[in-house]
C-alpha cells in the first residue's frame, strides 16, 4: 500500500515499514514464547517505564506537526504514548488479577485504576495529543468494565462526560476554553465540512471523494487519481485507508474490516476460554485498543468522527503504533499459548 | 497451576461483559461497513463524479519548457505561444455536433474532427484533447465569444518549441515531440504531465538527455465546475515550475562554420577546448531541420531522411565509430615509449612491407620509407615502423594507452547514443569473436586498423589529452539554471613529459615540416598546429587488386572508398584547442580531412583571440526576454 502511494518508490515508505514489520514480528514471536506469568510480573514495571518515557518526551523529544510526541532511538522514532496504551492495559490487568473480588466496586479501589489511567492520559494530553489521550482513557475504562466494576460508575461517568462536552463548547470563545482552537475547528468541520473546503474540512471531503470514487472494486493497484496527484493529506499515515478504498474499492475495504473483525473474534474466543484472569483481561484490553485504533481511524476517514491523529493499525506508515501493536499481540499470544490447562 | 482465587463469579461477570463489549464492537464494525458501502457503492456515482468528472476537476498546469542557449547566449531552443482549442469529452453533450459547430468558426478540416473524436474516445472523459492549434488571436476571440454554444471547448495557450539555429544544431539539440505510448512503456517516470495527450517531451539530443530539467514541474489546480462545465471556483492550486534553462558550451558561429565547411560530405568535426573540455563545435553533416519534427514531419520528408545513405539523422560526431587509422599511431608510440620498448631514437627499416607468418603487411608507401625513427614515423606516417613496434609492445599496452587517451571508453556527455568505440584486448577477442588474438591483429591495431574503433569525439579528446598531458574530458552542458557544471579531468596523465614531447614534435612535423603528410594544411599566421592524418581502409585491398593496380580510391564505389581523418591541437607550443575531422569515404586524410580541419581551426583560433571563450555569460533569463513565457 505504502509502495503504491509513494508512486512505486519502494525506498520512500514501503521499505522502512517492511523492515519495522520484520522487527516487530520478531519481537512478537519473542513475546509469545515467554510465559504470560513473566509478563504479569513485569506489568507494573512496564507501566512505570512508559510513564518515565512520557515524562522524558518534553525534554528529549522531537517536534513534528506542532506536537511533541516522539523520541528518537536512532534507527526509528518511538512514540511513548503508543507504548503507554499497552502499559495501561497491562497495569490494570495486573491490578484486577490481584484485587480481591469484594473490593472491586469499592470506591477506594476504583480510584486507584482511575489514577493509573489519568496519569498517562494527562501526560499525553499535554503533548498535545487529544486522540491518543482519549484512546487511553477509553481503553482503561473498558478494562475496568470487563473486570467487573459496578454499572453505576459507568453511568455516572457517561453523564458527567456529556456534561463536560457541553461545558467545553459552552466555554468556547471565552478565556476559559478547554481545547485548542484547531480541535474546536476540527469538531465543527466534522459537523459541516463544507464550511471550509480548503482548510480543516478539506481532509474529510477529499478522503470521502477518494473513497467514493473507488466504487465497488476500486480503480486497481496504483491507479488512484486522488492520492497520485497529491490531493490527499497525510496519505501515507492516517489517511491511508482512502488510498485503499480508492484503489481496491468497497471490496478491499470490507476485506480489511473483515480481517480486523476476525482478529477481534480470535481475541474474544481466547479470552473467554482462558481461565487465567490476567491473560483474559490483557487479551480483551489489547483487542479493545486495537479496535479503537481501526474504528476511530475508519470512522474519521469516512466522515463519522472528527479528524484525530490515529493510524490505521498495521497498514499506516509509522513505526511506534505498529510495533506496539505487534508487541501487544505477542502478549495476547503468550496469554493464549501459556494459558492454564 | 493453582486455580485463581476468585473464580466463578468474576468469570461470569467477565464473560457477560465481554459479550456485551463484543456486541458493541461488532455493531460498530457493522456501522463502519455500512458507511463504507454507502460511500463507495451507493454514492459512488456521485463521488466518482466529484472525483474526476463533473464537480471537481483536476487540471494540470503544464510548465514552460526551459530554454537552451549556446555559450554566447544565443538561443538554440525557445518557446513560441501557440493558441489552441481543447475539448473535454465529458463536458460536452454531443462532441461531434459541437465540433461541427466549431468548424464554422475556425478553420478545421473534416480530418481534424475525426482525429479529435478518435483521440477523445481513447482517453478518459476528463482529459482535454487538442482539436486545433496554431490559431490566430482572432479565432480564439471568436471561440470565446461563442462559448455557450460550444460545450466542452476551451481556448488554451500552449507553446511551440522553436529551434532558431535549424540545421546547425539539429544533432545537438535534438527535438521535442508528443509523448507516445512507446515512450511511456520505456520510462518509469511517474510525472503526471506525461499523461497529457500530445505533451511535448525531448525525443533526441539535449532535449532528450536533459529532459527532466528542461521539463519543469507541473502545477495542479483543482477546480469545481458546474454541470455545463463552467468553472465555479478553484479549490486548490499548486503552482507549476518552469523548466531549467540550459547553456551549452558550443559556439553557434563555429558550429555553423564547421557544418558549412563539411559541405556535402558525410562527415563530422569536433572542436574542443583542451583546457576545460568545452566542446565548441560538434558538427555532423549532412544535417536536418529539427523544427520539422516539432510540428509533425511529413511521411515523405521522414522517409527521405531515413533512407539517405549519408544518414543525416545520425550524430556521427559521437555515434559514428571508425577505424582511426594512422591517427592512432600516437597511441602506439606512447604505449611503446611508456613501457620502455623503444626510445625516440630507435630506428627501423621500412622496405614497404613486413612478412610475418606467411602474411605480408604493407606500408601505405609501397616504395618504403627507408630508416625511420619516431619523429619521421609520425611525420611521414610509416606503417612498417609501427608493425615492428607493435610486436614488442603487445596489444594490452596499446589498448591501455588508448583508454587513457579516451578511445574505447564512453565519455559522459548529455547526448544520446554516445558510443564507446573499441580498444580491443585479447580477452575481448576471446569473449566476443571466440578466437585467439594473433600477432597480426596487434599489427593491424598498431596503425588503427582491424578491431580498433573510435568516434570523432574520442579522436578530439585524444588530441586534447596528448596536447595537454591531462585527462581532460569533454563537456557539452556549461550550466543548468545558471549553475555551472563541473570540469572533469584536469589531473595529469601517467605519461612522462619527454615522451609526450617526442610525440607532439612528430605531430608538429606532420603539419609544419617538409614531407609531413599534412604539410599543405599549415595555419596561416603565426600560430602552428600539430596534427596527424589518417586514411582508413573500409574494404581490404586484395593481393590481386594490389598487383593489378586498381587501388585508386576514386575508381571505387563510394561505400568502398577510404575514410579520411585528421586530428590536431593548436597552437602547438601552448595548446588551446583540439580538433578532429572524419570524412566518411572521403579519400585521403591529408588531401581531404586536413584542409577542412585547418580551416575550422583557423576560424576557431580567431574567435579564441577575441577572448570570447574565457568569459561565459551566466544570467541568461534577464538577457533574453522569453517570448510567451507565461501560462
Amino acid at each position: 500500500m505504502l509502495y503504491s502511494i509513494s508512486g512505486g518508490d519502494i525506498e520512500r515508505w514501503a521499505e522502512p515499514q517492511i523492515i519495522r514489520f520484520c522487527l516487530g514480528a520478531g519481537a512478537m514471536a519473542f513475546m509469545a514464547f515467554v510465559p504470560i506469568s513473566f509478563w504479569r510480573e513485569i506489568s507494573i514495571l512496564a507501566y512505570i517505564v512508559g510513564i518515565a518515557l512520557l515524562i522524558a518526551v518534553p525534554y528529549v523529544g522531537l517536534t513534528r506537526g506542532g506536537a511533541q510526541r516522539w523520541i528518537d532511538l536512532g534507527f526509528m522514532t518511538l512514540q511513548p504514548s503508543e507504548l503507554m496504551k499497552i502499559g495501561v492495559v497491562m497495569a490494570l490487568a495486573f491490578y484486577y488479577d490481584w484485587l480481591d473480588e469484594r473490593r472491586i466496586s469499592h470506591p477506594l479501589w476504583v480510584l486507584i485504576p482511575i489514577a493509573v489511567i489519568s496519569l498517562p492520559a494527562c501526560l499525553v494530553l499535554d503533548q498535545p495529543d487529544l486522540g491518543t489521550a482519549l484512546l487511553i482513557i477509553m481503553g482503561g475504562a473498558i478494562m475496568m468494565f470487563i473486570a467487573g466494576v459496578h454499572w453505576a460508575y459507568f453511568l455516572v461517568t457517561v453523564l458527567s462526560v456529556t456534561l463536560l462536552v457541553t461545558g467545553v463548547f459552552a466555554t468556547k470563545g471565552t478565556e476559559y476554553q478547554l481545547l485548542k482552537d484547531y480541535q474546536y475547528k476540527r469538531i465543527e468541520t466534522f459537523i459541516d465540512p463544507s464550511t471550509d473546503p480548503l482548510g480543516s474540512g478539506y481532509h474529510i471531503t477529499q478522503s470521502k471523494i477518494a473513497l467514493g470514487s473507488g466504487g465497488m472494486t476500486g480503480r486497481g493497484f496504483m491507479q488512484g487519481t486522488q492520492q497520485r496527484l497529491n490531493f490527499l493529506p497525510e496519505k501515507h499515515t492516517d489517511f491511508i485507508f482512502t488510498t485503499l478504498g480508492e484503489e481496491f474499492g468497497f471490496v478491499g475495504g470490507i476485506v480489511l474490516l473483515g480481517l480486523y473483525g476476525l482478529i477481534l473474534g480470535f481475541c474474544y474466543v481466547s479470552a473467554l476460554s482462558n481461565r487465567d484472569r490476567y491473560g483474559a483481561l490483557v487479551t480483551i484490553g489489547v483487542s479493545t485498543t486495537f479496535f479503537f485504533y481501526f474504528a476511530v481511524n475508519m470512522a474519521m476517514v469516512m466522515g463519522l468522527a472528527p479528524v484525530v491523529g490515529v493510524p490505521l493499525p498495521l497498514v499506516s506508515y509509522g513505526g511506534s503504533a505498529m510495533i506496539v501493536l505487534l508487541l501487544a499481540f505477542g502478549l495476547v499470544q503468550s496469554a493464549h499459548v501459556h494459558r492454564p490447562r | 497451576m493453582r486455580f485463581p482465587s476468585k473464580p466463578v463469579k468474576l468469570r461470569k461477570i467477565l464473560t457477560r461483559r465481554a459479550v456485551i463489549l463484543a456486541g458493541i464492537q461488532a455493531s460498530v464494525i457493522g456501522t463502519l461497513g455500512w458507511q463504507m458501502r454507502r460511500i463507495s457503492v451507493q454514492q459512488s456515482q456521485s463521488f466518482r463524479l466529484l472525483a474526476e468528472e463533473n464537480r471537481v476537476n483536476i487540471r494540470l498546469i503544464p510548465p514552460v519548457r526551459g530554454l537552451v542557449f549556446d555559450r554566447l547566449g544565443k538561443p538554440l531552443a525557445y518557446n513560441e505561444p501557440n493558441y489552441k482549442i481543447e475539448m473535454v469529452r465529458e463536458q460536452s453533450d454531443d462532441p461531434e455536433k459541437v465540433l461541427r459547430r466549431l468548424a464554422t468558426i475556425i478553420p478545421i478540416t473534416e480530418e481534424d474532427i475525426s482525429l479529435a473524436l478518435v483521440e477523445m474516445r481513447k482517453r478518459r472523459g476528463f482529459v482535454p484533447v487538442t482539436v486545433a492549434q496554431d490559431l490566430s488571436w482572432k479565432h480564439i476571440a471568436a471561440v470565446s465569444a461563442n462559448a455557450p454554444a460550444l460545450s466542452g471547448i476551451t481556448p488554451e495557450l500552449g507553446h511551440y518549441r522553436i529551434y532558431p539555429q535549424t540545421y546547425d544544431f539539429a544533432h545537438i539539440m535534438g527535438y521535442v515531440g508528443p509523448v507516445s505510448d512507446y515512450d511511456l512503456s520505456k520510462t518509469d517516470d511517474k510525472d503526471p504531465l506525461l499523461l497529457i495527450p500530445r505533451f511535448q517531451i525531448g525525443k533526441n539530443g539535449i532535449e532528450k538527455k536533459v529532459e527532466k530539467r528542461l521539463r519543469g514541474k507541473a502545477g495542479v489546480k483543482q477546480i469545481e465546475v458546474n454541470s455545463v462545465g463552467r468553472v465555479m471556483r478553484v479549490l486548490a492550486r499548486k503552482e507549476n515550475k518552469a523548466g531549467a534553462n540550459v547553456q551549452l558550451t558550443v559556439d553557434h558561429r563555429l558550429q555553423k562554420y564547421a557544418l558549412q565547411r563539411l559541405g556535402n560530405e558525410s562527415a563530422s568535426a569536433v572542436v574542443m577546448d583542451v583546457q576545460n573540455g568545452d566542446l565548441l563545435a560538434i558538427a555532423s553533416a549532412p544535417s536536418f531541420d529539427p523544427n520539422k519534427f516539432v510540428r509533425g514531419i511529413s511521411v515523405a520528408d521522414f522517409r527521405d531522411l531515413n533512407e539517405d545513405k549519408y544518414k543525416p539523422m545520425l550524430n556521427k560526431a559521437v555515434s559514428g565509430t571508425y577505424p582511426p587509422g594512422s591517427t592512432f599511431k600516437m597511441v602506439t608510440a606512447l604505449a611503446a615509449l611508456k613501457g620502455g620498448f623503444i626510445t625516440d631514437k630507435d630506428q627501423y627499416n621500412c622496405s614497404g612491407s613486413v612478412e610475418l607468418y606467411d602474411r605480408k603487411f604493407h606500408c601505405w608507401n609501397r616504395g618504403g620509407h627507408g630508416r625511420v625513427a619516431l619523429h619521421d614515423s609520425l611525420k611521414r606516417s610509416c606503417d612498417v615502423y609501427y608493425y615492428e613496434v607493435a610486436q614488442k609492445v603487445g596489444i594490452e599496452n596499446i589498448s591501455a594507452m588508448a583508454r587513457d587517451l579516451g578511445i574505447g571508453v564512453k565519455h559522459d556527455l548529455q547526448l544520446p547514443a554516445v558510443r564507446s568505440g573499441l580498444a580491443p584486448t585479447k580477452e575481448w577477442k576471446k569473449r566476443v569473436r571466440k578466437k585467439d588474438w594473433t600477432v597480426g591483429d596487434s599489427l593491424n591495431a598498431s596503425i588503427g586498423q582491424g578491431f580498433v574503433l573510435a568516434s570523432p569525439l574520442q579522436l578530439a579528446v585524444m588530441a586534447a589529452r596528448i596536447g595537454t598531458g591531462t585527462k581532460i574530458s569533454p563537456r557539452l552542458v556549461n550550466a543548468i539554471d545558471n549553475i555551472p557544471q563541473a570540469v572533469r579531468g584536469r589531473e595529469a596523465l601517467a605519461i612522462e613529459a619527454v615522451h609526450l614531447d617526442a610525440v607532439r614534435k612528430g605531430m608538429f612535423g606532420v603539419v609544419n615540416e617538409q614531407n609531413g603528410t599534412a604539410a599543405g594544411s599549415r595555419l596561416s599566421g603565426s600560430k602552428k598546429m600539430a596534427g596527424k592524418t589518417g586514411t582508413t581502409q573500409v574494404v581490404s585491398i586484395t593481393e590481386r587488386e594490389r598487383l593489378s593496380g586498381i587501388v585508386r580510391n576514386e575508381d571505387r564505389k563510394w561505400e568502398h572508398r577510404d575514410h579520411a581523418l585528421f586530428v590536431a591541437f593548436a597552437p602547438a607550443d601552448n595548446p588551446r584547442l583540439a580538433i578532429s575531422v572524419v570524412v566518411e569515404h572521403g579519400g585521403g586524410g591529408s588531401k581531404v580531412a586536413a584542409p577542412i580541419a585547418k580551416d575550422i581551426m583557423q576560424r576557431a583560433l580567431e574567435m579564441d583571440k577575441d577572448n570570447d571563450y574565457r568569459s561565459l555569460p551566466t544570467d541568461l533569463r534577464s538577457r533574453h526576454p522569453i517570448k510567451g513565457d507565461k501560462v
